[in-house]
């Protein structure tokens, strides 16, 4: 045990901080596509698993071919919107449950990233011979560059969801029968909403693959559960900290901190020597958690063993 | 104003649960009518009202509204025409959103929505100026989410809504139903303001025969999918409860004695 101990060292960790902030970055802009099909349209879309890694093959398949990594960077988004479509046709056009739909997309997705990356399982983009918007290389500039995207991503978010258009997306995830009595075309505002998101998420993909170097056919496996914990971590920490001044700016920013706070906590466990191959259990267990503590909160409040108590004259 | 030639609608044909909730029903609305829709449960009040809005299509006949035929229109594509009010207090507003953003979607109905501010300062006033004529204290509101209202609240804002563009037609569903006397008072009360000022044409479902005789100008009684009584005018005016309920036991009376021509 003291030997273990002794073998961890706390400037390393602070050393490894850096990075997992950069990475943490890129996740936050990936999980305001989930906060905006999860949290504004009331579904919990899985196509992002698949998303992800096309963003990734699409931007390093692009670079490779000699283009420049922003419209690499570009056609990844208009990938991940297309792909988003697909789910949402599959759900309005053709009544598939909006889960399943996602799962569809998601499955076929793995074989359209093989194509995309000339059937190889990982394609690699060294910043030594390429041009990129940012590598782990070099951590502080990627920090900056992250920064400030996942900056202006929150500002254009934040503004189109003022808009018209936005406010009807907005109004179907909430009240569905209400939206279409206003002349809302519900499964337009679907699509829209489903495409927008994972058009964020390929985004996000196609960063992250820069980051690291190489694309993955895999890299997007459980994108949707690091997601959710990176929204669920923003909201709980931003309500703690901004209680009922939290306005809809505020959430958006508090999913990126969230996504930051992921990876800090991921940094963490690999510098205590966890295996990391542990923390995709760590990470389900935290967001079955999070995502039960309402429903018991609701629960403790009016439980029939609480009415039993009562009637027995035990009170509170 | 409203034209409905011969519309039917069966739900689940070929199935047990058949049900023929519509038969070959016809109803023509002037032009500032103000119509109350009576008749016992399963009478088809509400399935007239839903075919009117297009949450399905019928089965035949035809709808138009303001000369327009709506028939081949969804709900939303109708919307334009229609302002709605529902029965269920939270059906006709989106809770997550704020006072004013619900209104400013009702604004937008029937008009293309595009990257343009959801709610402009501009009509920030206009829509306090209306709030005061409901007198609940929610134009000092605005922001707040509309989760936070009470029931008769939140209904008296949906009507709101659903005039604040005025409406070729406004149909509502027994929309005073789930609230408490007083309130549902009050509502009713806002709702005959606002049909009286915006000269509108309006369906009323009501269970309470009393405010069936007591407001609009023309009563109509609905008995298993039909129209089985159509009054208006001066015989609306001087109708008594007691020769409703005698209409309403002569239809329903009608039916027993069948029951009990197929028995014996």
């Amino acid at each position: 045990m003291a030997a273990y101990f002794a073998s961890l060292n706390p400037l390393d960790l602070l050393g490894r901080f850096p990075a997992g902030i950069a990475q943490g970055l890129i996740w936050g802009m990936m999980a305001l596509g989930v906060y905006i099909t999860f949290r504004l349209l009331d579904i919990a879309d899985l196509s992002v698993d698949g998303t992800f890694s096309t963003g990734g093959a699409v931007t390093v398949m692009l670079i490779l071919a000699g283009w420049n990594p922003w419209a690499a960077l570009a056609m990844a988004f208009l990938a991940g919107l297309l792909a988003g479509a697909v789910t949402g046709m599959l759900h309005t056009l053709l009544g598939i449950p909006a889960i399943l739909a996602g799962i569809l997309t998601q499955y076929a997705l793995y074989s359209v990233n093989l194509l995309i990356m000339a059937m190889k399982a990982n394609q690699a983009v060294s910043v030594d011979k390429y041009v990129l918007i940012l590598s782990g290389r070099t951590v502080p500039l990627a920090i900056w560059v992250g920064g400030i995207m996942a900056a202006v991503l929150i500002i254009i978010l934040y503004i189109f969801f003022g808009t018209e258009v936005g406010s009807a997306i907005r109004a179907t995830g909430c009240n569905e029968q209400m939206a279409k009595a206003q002349g809302i075309n519900i499964s337009m505002m679907k699509v829209v909403g489903l495409a927008l998101s994972n058009a964020i998420v390929a985004m996000a993909g196609g960063l992250a693959a820069q980051y690291s170097g190489f694309a993955d056919v895999n890299s997007g496996r459980g994108s949707i559960v690091i997601g959710l914990a990176a929204v669920i971590i923003g909201e709980v920490l931003g309500e703690a900290v901004m209680g009922k001044r939290l306005n809809f700016l505020g959430r958006l920013i508090f999913v990126v901190i969230g996504g930051i706070i992921y990876y800090l906590v991921y940094t963490l466990v690999l510098w205590l020597k966890i295996d990391s191959n542990l923390m995709k259990m760590f990470t389900a267990i935290i967001v079955a958690i999070f995502l039960a503590v309402p429903y018991l909160k609701g629960q403790r409040k009016s439980s029939f063993s609480r009415a039993a108590r009562n009637a027995r004259g035990e009170g509170k | 104003m409203l034209e409905i030639k011969n519309i039917s609608k069966t739900f689940n044909p070929g199935t047990i649960n058949e049900k023929r909730a519509l038969t070959n029903v016809s109803l023509t609305l002037n032009d500032g009518d103000f119509v109350t829709v009576i008749g016992g449960n399963g009478a088809g009040k509400s399935t007239l009202l839903n075919a009117i809005a297009g949450v399905w299509p019928v089965d035949s006949g035809s709808i138009s509204i303001d000369g327009q035929d709506v028939t081949g229109l969804p709900d939303y594509r109708r919307a334009k025409l229609i302002g709605r009010v529902f029965q269920d207090p939270m059906t006709g507003t989106a809770a997550t959103m704020q006072i004013d953003e619900n209104l400013a979607l009702a604004k937008r109905r029937g008009r293309r929505r595009g990257l343009r501010w959801g709610v402009t300062q501009a009509e920030r006033g206009e829509y306090r100026e209306r709030l005061k004529l409901l007198n609940l204290g929610l134009e000092d509101r605005m922001t707040s989410k509309v989760g936070l209202l009470s029931g008769g609240q939140r209904q008296a804002l949906t009507l709101l809504m659903a005039t604040l563009q005025k409406p070729k037609l406004l149909l509502l569903d027994e929309h005073t139903a789930a609230l408490d006397p007083k309130t549902a008072e009050k509502v009713l009360n806002a709702t005959e303001r606002i049909i009286d000022e915006d000269h509108l044409t309006a369906l009323m479902i009501t269970h309470n025969m009393r405010d069936a005789i007591a407001h609009g100008n023309r009563l109509i009684m609905m008995h298993e999918g039909h129209i089985i009584f159509d009054v208006s005018g001066e015989d609306k005016k001087n109708l008594k409860v007691s020769q409703l309920l005698e209409k309403f036991e002569e239809a329903a009376g009608e039916e027993f004695s069948n029951d009990r021509m197929m028995l014996s």
